[in-house]
C-alpha cells in the first residue's frame, strides 16, 4: 500500500477520531472541543489536497488497496465466498475527497460561529466529524459493501444532525422522516447489490465491472443487470431526494443551517450522484434512461415548487433538489463529467447560498432577539428585505453564488450547467429524446427566476420591519470568511481557464467518463459518438443557456424588484397550479394517505387479526397449559410435598428428641463419657 | 501380731491401689460438683493421682528418673492450668455471676 | 512392720479420707483444707519414693500455690456468708457408681498386673541427675514449660481483668437468665 493511499486512510480517520475525543471528553475540553474537530477536519483538507495533486499528476493505473474481512469458505449456492474490504483512489474519488473535506471544513469554521452557546455545542461537532468520516468511507471505498455500509452511516449522521434540535417536534419528526425514506430508497439499493453478489459473489467494482466486461451477465440475463442498475440507482433516488422520495430533504432543513449547507446541499445528498458515477459502466442504456427521466422529472418539479416557496431555506432545498435532478440527468444522458462537474461547482455555490442564508437566518434571529419577538419567522422571506445595505459581505457572496446557480457566464455554475444541457440535446440529437433537453432548458429558465426571486426579495426592496433592519448586524469573522472562501470558488477560474468552455478545464479533462462494460447492444453510446454529438451543439447551447438565464433573471427583476407585474396577480391568474406549487404539489399528503395511513390501517388489520385470533390461540393454548399445571401443582402439592415434609417432620420429630441429651452441661457429659469410657474398657477386657 | 508380707511390705501396688482411689474421688467431684471451683480441685486429685503413680514407677518400675521429670513437668502444667481455669472462672463469675455449672448452659440452646 | 509401712500406712489412710472429705464436703472452703492435707500427704508419699526434689516442688507449687489460689478463687467467687457457699451436688448416684467401677478395675489391673520392676536406690536420685536430664533428654519440654508457664501468666492476667463484667459494674448480682 502506497503514502497516497495510507493518507486516504488518515483522512478517513482523522474526523472519527475528532468523534470519539468529542463524544466522550469534549465537554471537559476549553471552548467544549470546537477547535478539535476543526483543526482535524482542516488537516484532513490539506492531505486531501495533497492526495489530489498527487492523484491528477499521477498516470498510472487507479490506487486501491484491500484486506479480507470475513472468510465464509464454500457456501451452498455461491461456493468459496470472501469478503474483500478496499479503498481505492481514482480521479473521481480524489475530487470528491476534496470537495467533501473542503466544504466540511468550511461548514466546521461557520458553524463556531453559527452555533455560539448552542446546548448541544459539542455533540453538534462531534457529529459533524461522524458525517465527514462516513462520508469519506462513501467516497474511497472501492465495494459495494462498504459503500452501503457507509451509505448507512450517513443517513445516520444525517438523521442525528436533522435532530440537532431534537426538543422541537418538527425537528424530531423530520429526522425520522429522512430516515425512513432513505430506508425506502436503501431497500432497493440493498436488493440491488444482492442481485449482483449472488451471481459474481463479490462486491468490488472492479471485479464485477470486469465479469461483465467479459460477457458475464447476473442470472445469464440482460434484463436483470438492468435491474440490478434501477435497484441501484433506488439508493441514489432515495439519498439524492429524487422523484418519488424527494420528500424528506425539505422538512431535513429543520436541522441546523450549515448542517443544511454541508449535508443537505454539498454532500451527503451527492452521494447519490457520486454512487451513479461510480457505477456508471454498470448500467444499461434502458437504466440510464430512467435514470435521466427521474432526474429531469425531479429538476422540473423541484423547481416549479421552489417558485412559490417563502422559507429561505426551503427555497434553497427546491433548488438543491432540482439542481440534484439536473446532475442525475446528465449522468443519465452520458454526460458523466458534466454532471459531476456539476456537483463539484454545485457544492461550492449551494454551500455558500446556504451559508449565506444561515447568515441571514443569524443576523434575523440576533435582531429578532432584541425586539423581544418570538414570533415573527426569521426564516421567512417575506419578513425581510433590504437586508443588503446591513450585510453588504454576505448580499455580495449571495449574489455571485445565485448568478453561478443561475448558469451567468464567468460562473462556475454557467461551466457545467452549459455542459449538461449540451449533453441532454446531444443525447436526444441521438436517440430523439427532445423531452430531456425541453425540460432542461425550462428548469435553466425557472431556477435563474426563483433564486433572484430569493435574492431580490431577502436583500432589495422595502425592509419588512425598518426597525428591524436597523437592527441587523453582519456576522462575524468566523462565518464571513467561508463565505468569501465559497464565493471565490464560485468563479470560472478554478475550474477552467477557458470561461465559456469546461472541456479545456483541468476537472474536465479529469473526469473521463468511464468506459461501459456492458453488451453493446444494450451500451448507451460510445464516448466518441457522444462527444461529437455535443461538440456540435455546444455554441447553440451556450447562446441558448445564457439568453434562458438572462431572460429568468429579468423576469424576476420585473415581477420583484420593479414590480411592474403583480406577483400576487400572476398568482391568482395561475390558479391551481400556484397552490399546487405552493403545497409542493401534494405529495406529503399523497405519502400520509396512502403509505402513512394505508401502514396505519393495516396495522389496524394486523392488530385486530392479533387479538381475535393470534390471541385466541394463544389465550386457548394458556388455558390449556393452566389446567394441566393446576393438575401437577395438585400432584406436586400433594405426593412430592408431601413426601418432602414427611421427611421434614421425621427428621424434626427425631431432632426433637435427640436434643434432649444435648443440655449443654459438660458434668452431663462428663459423664456420659466416662460412661463410654467403661464400656469401652469392658469391651477391652472381656473380648 | 504378724502381718502378711503383702500388708507389711507397701510396694509399688499399695502406692498404686491409693493412686486409683485418689483418681477416683477426682473424678467423682468433677463429676458431681457444681461449683467451677470444685470441679478444678477435683482435676488437682487427678493430676496428683496420675503424678503418685508416675513417681511410684519412677521408684519401683523400669522407669528410672523420668517418673520424677513427668511428674515435675505435670506440677508445671497443672500451676498453669490452675491459674488459667481460675481466671477463667473470675471471668465467668464476672459475666454471669455465678460459677455454677448447672446454670452455665449457653451451649445448650 | 518397719517405720517405711507404718509412714505409708498412715499418710495413705491420711491422703484418701481427706481427699474424701474434699469430694464430700458440703462447704468449699472445708474441701480446699482438705485438698491441702491431701496434697501435703502426697508429698511425704513422694519423699518415702526417694523423689525428694518433687516432694519439695508438690509443697512449694501445690501448697503454697495452687492452693492458696484455688482460696483466692473460692474467696472472689462466693459472697456473703459461708452459708451460701455451700454447693450441690449432681448425679451423685450415677458418678458414685462409675467412680467405684473405676477404682475396682483400676485396682484389679494394677494388682493382677506382673509389672517390670528395676527398683532405684535411693542414691541414684540426685539433683544433679535430675538436672542434668532437664538439660539433656527433656530440653524441648523444659523450654515449652517456660514459655508455657509465661502464656499462661499473661493469659490469666488477661481474661482475669480484661473486661469489667456486670457485677462490678452495677454492684448488684442479676440473675443469669436475664444476661443471657
Amino acid at each position: 500500500m502506497d503514502t497516497i493511499l495510507l493518507l486516504s486512510l488518515v483522512t478517513l480517520f482523522l474526523p472519527l477520531a475528532g468523534f470519539i475525543l468529542l463524544v466522550f471528553f469534549g465537554k471537559r475540553m476549553p471552548r467544549q472541543g470546537d477547535w478539535l474537530g476543526t483543526s482535524l477536519v482542516t488537516a484532513g483538507f490539506l492531505i486531501s489536497l495533497y492526495i489530489l495533486v498527487a492523484v491528477l499528476g499521477a498516470t498510472d493505473a487507479p490506487r486501491s488497496a484491500s484486506w479480507t474481512w470475513a472468510r465464509f469458505g464454500g457456501l451452498p449456492g455461491l461456493g468459496e465466498v470472501t469478503i474483500q474490504l478496499g479503498i481505492m483512489l481514482d480521479n473521481l474519488s480524489a475530487i470528491m475527497l476534496v470537495v467533501v473535506m473542503l466544504i466540511s471544513m468550511l461548514v466546521h469554521f461557520f458553524s463556531i460561529g453559527y452555533l455560539e452557546g448552542d446546548v448541544r455545542y459539542t455533540r453538534y461537532f462531534a457529529y459533524l466529524g461522524f458525517f465527514t468520516f462516513s462520508m469519506i468511507g462513501i467516497v474511497l471505498t472501492h465495494n459495494l459493501l462498504m459503500m452501503y455500509m457507509f451509505w448507512e452511516l450517513v443517513g445516520l449522521s444525517s438523521y442525528l444532525l436533522i435532530g440537532h434540535w431534537y426538543e422541537k417536534k418538527s425537528a424530531s419528526n423530520a429526522a425520522m422522516k429522512a430516515f425512513i425514506v432513505n430506508r425506502v430508497g436503501d431497500a432497493g439499493m440493498f436488493i440491488g447489490i444482492m442481485i449482483i453478489f449472488i451471481h459474481f459473489s463479490t462486491f468490488s467494482f472492479d471485479a464485477i465491472f470486469g465479469a461483465v466486461a467479459s460477457g458475464d451477465l447476473p442470472f445469464e440475463s440482460r434484463g436483470w443487470l438492468t435491474a440490478a442498475g434501477i435497484l441501484i440507482f433506488c439508493g441514489a433516488v432515495g439519498k439524492s431526494a429524487q422523484f418519488p422520495l424527494h420528500v424528506w430533504l425539505p422538512d431535513a432543513m429543520e436541522g441546523p443551517t450549515p448542517v443544511s449547507a454541508l449535508i443537505h446541499a454539498a454532500t451527503m445528498v451527492a452521494a447519490g450522484v457520486f454512487l451513479v458515477a461510480r457505477m456508471f459502466p454498470l448500467f444499461t442504456a434502458d437504466a440510464l434512461l430512467v435514470i435521466a427521466y427521474v432526474g429531469a422529472f425531479t429538476a422540473l418539479l423541484a423547481a416549479t415548487i421552489a417558485i412559490t416557496q417563502y422559507d429561505i431555506k426551503k427555497v434553497l432545498a427546491w433548488s438543491t433538489i432540482s439542481q440534484l435532478g439536473y446532475m442525475i440527468m446528465a449522468l443519465g444522458v452520458g454526460a458523466w463529467a458534466a454532471g459531476f462537474m456539476h456537483l463539484v461547482t454545485h457544492a461550492a455555490f449551494k454551500a455558500g447560498l446556504f451559508l449565506g442564508s444561515g447568515a441571514v437566518i443569524y443576523a434575523m434571529h440576533a435582531a429578532l432577539h432584541q425586539q423581544h419577538d418570538h414570533h415573527t419567522d426569521a426564516q421567512d422571506i417575506r419578513n425581510m428585505g433590504g437586508l443588503r445595505s446591513r450585510m453588504p459581505l454576505t448580499y455580495g457572496t449571495f449574489l455571485v453564488f445565485t448568478l453561478a446557480i443561475s448558469g451567468i457566464p464567468l460562473t462556475s455554475g454557467f461551466l457545467s450547467k452549459d455542459e449538461i444541457l449540451a449533453g441532454t440535446l446531444a443525447f436526444s440529437t441521438l436517440n430523439g429524446h427532445y423531452l430531456l433537453p425541453l425540460i432542461a432548458f425550462i428548469v435553466a429558465g425557472m431556477t435563474a427566476f426563483y433564486m433572484f426571486r430569493l435574492l431580490i426579495l431577502t436583500f432589495h426592496g422595502e425592509p419588512a420591519d425598518g426597525k428591524r433592519l436597523s437592527l441587523i448586524r453582519e456576522v462575524p469573522a468566523v462565518m464571513a470568511g467561508p463565505l468569501l472562501v465559497l464565493a471565490a470558488l464560485s468563479v470560472f477560474v478554478f475550474y477552467s481557464f477557458n470561461p465559456l468552455g469546461a472541456s479545456s478545464g483541468w476537472l474536465y479533462q479529469a473526469l473521463e467518463r468511464p468506459a461501459s462494460v456492458v453488451p453493446e447492444a444494450i451500451a448507451p453510446a460510445a464516448w466518441p459518438i457522444f462527444y461529437r454529438a455535443v461538440s456540435d451543439v455546444h455554441t447553440l447551447v451556450m447562446i441558448l443557456s445564457i439568453v434562458i438565464a438572462v431572460s429568468g433573471i429579468a423576469f424576476a427583476w420585473v415581477v420583484y424588484e420593479r414590480k411592474t407585474l403583480s406577483a400576487d396577480r400572476m398568482a391568482v391568474f395561475m390558479g391551481r397550479l400556484y397552490d399546487g406549487s405552493r403545497n409542493k404539489w401534494y405529495f406529503d399528503e399523497l405519502y400520509q394517505a396512502v403509505f402513512v395511513n394505508g401502514t396505519l390501517l393495516m396495522t389496524r388489520l394486523m392488530n385486530r387479526f392479533d387479538n381475535r385470533v393470534i390471541d385466541g390461540i394463544v389465550n386457548g393454548s394458556a388455558g390449556l397449559i393452566r389446567g394441566v399445571s393446576r393438575v401437577s401443582g395438585w400432584i406436586d402439592h400433594t405426593f412430592i410435598d408431601g413426601l418432602v415434609n414427611a421427611m421434614a417432620n421425621v427428621t424434626g420429630a427425631i431432632g426433637m428428641r435427640m436434643r434432649r441429651i444435648q443440655t449443654g452441661n459438660i458434668q452431663n457429659y462428663l459423664v456420659f463419657a466416662v460412661f463410654g469410657f467403661l464400656v469401652l474398657l469392658f469391651l477391652l477386657l472381656l473380648v | 501380731m504378724v502381718l502378711p508380707d503383702w500388708l507389711a511390705e507397701p510396694g509399688l501396688n499399695h502406692f498404686l491401689v491409693v493412686g486409683a482411689l485418689l483418681f477416683s474421688l477426682g473424678l467423682l467431684a468433677v463429676m458431681t460438683r457444681r461449683n467451677l471451683i470444685m470441679v478444678l480441685m477435683g482435676i488437682e486429685l487427678i493430676l496428683n493421682a496420675a503424678n503418685l503413680n508416675l513417681v511410684a514407677f519412677s521408684r519401683y518400675g523400669a522407669l528410672a528418673l523420668d517418673g520424677h521429670l513427668f511428674a515435675l513437668f505435670v506440677i508445671i502444667i497443672a500451676a498453669a492450668e490452675a491459674a488459667v481455669a481460675l481466671a477463667i472462672a473470675l471471668a465467668i463469675y464476672n459475666r454471669f455471676g455465678t460459677v455454677d455449672v448447672e446454670q452455665l448452659s449457653d451451649l445448650r440452646e | 512392720m518397719d517405720l517405711f509401712a507404718i509412714v505409708f500406712y498412715l499418710f495413705a489412710i491420711l491422703i484418701v479420707s481427706t481427699a474424701a472429705i474434699m469430694v464430700f464436703s458440703k462447704n468449699i472452703v472445708y474441701s480446699a483444707f482438705a485438698l491441702m492435707f491431701t496434697l501435703a500427704g502426697l508429698a511425704v508419699f513422694y519423699a518415702l519414693l526417694f523423689a525428694g526434689f518433687v516432694a519439695v516442688t508438690q509443697l512449694l507449687v501445690y501448697v503454697g500455690g495452687i492452693l492458696v489460689l484455688i482460696l483466692f478463687g473460692v474467696m472472689l467467687t462466693t459472697r456473703g456468708y459461708f452459708e451460701r457457699v455451700r454447693i450441690r451436688t449432681v448425679y451423685m448416684l450415677p458418678s458414685a457408681l462409675f467412680a467405684g467401677i473405676i477404682a475396682v478395675l483400676l485396682i484389679a489391673v494394677f494388682v493382677t498386673t506382673d509389672w517390670t520392676l528395676a527398683p532405684l536406690s535411693e542414691g541414684d536420685v540426685t539433683l544433679a541427675a535430675l538436672g542434668e536430664l532437664l538439660l539433656t533428654d527433656f530440653m524441648l519440654p523444659f523450654q515449652v514449660a517456660g514459655v508455657l508457664l509465661l502464656l499462661a501468666i499473661i493469659g490469666a492476667v488477661l481474661m482475669a481483668a480484661r473486661k469489667r463484667g456486670p457485677l462490678e459494674k452495677k454492684g448488684t448480682v442479676p440473675d443469669a437468665d436475664k444476661i443471657i
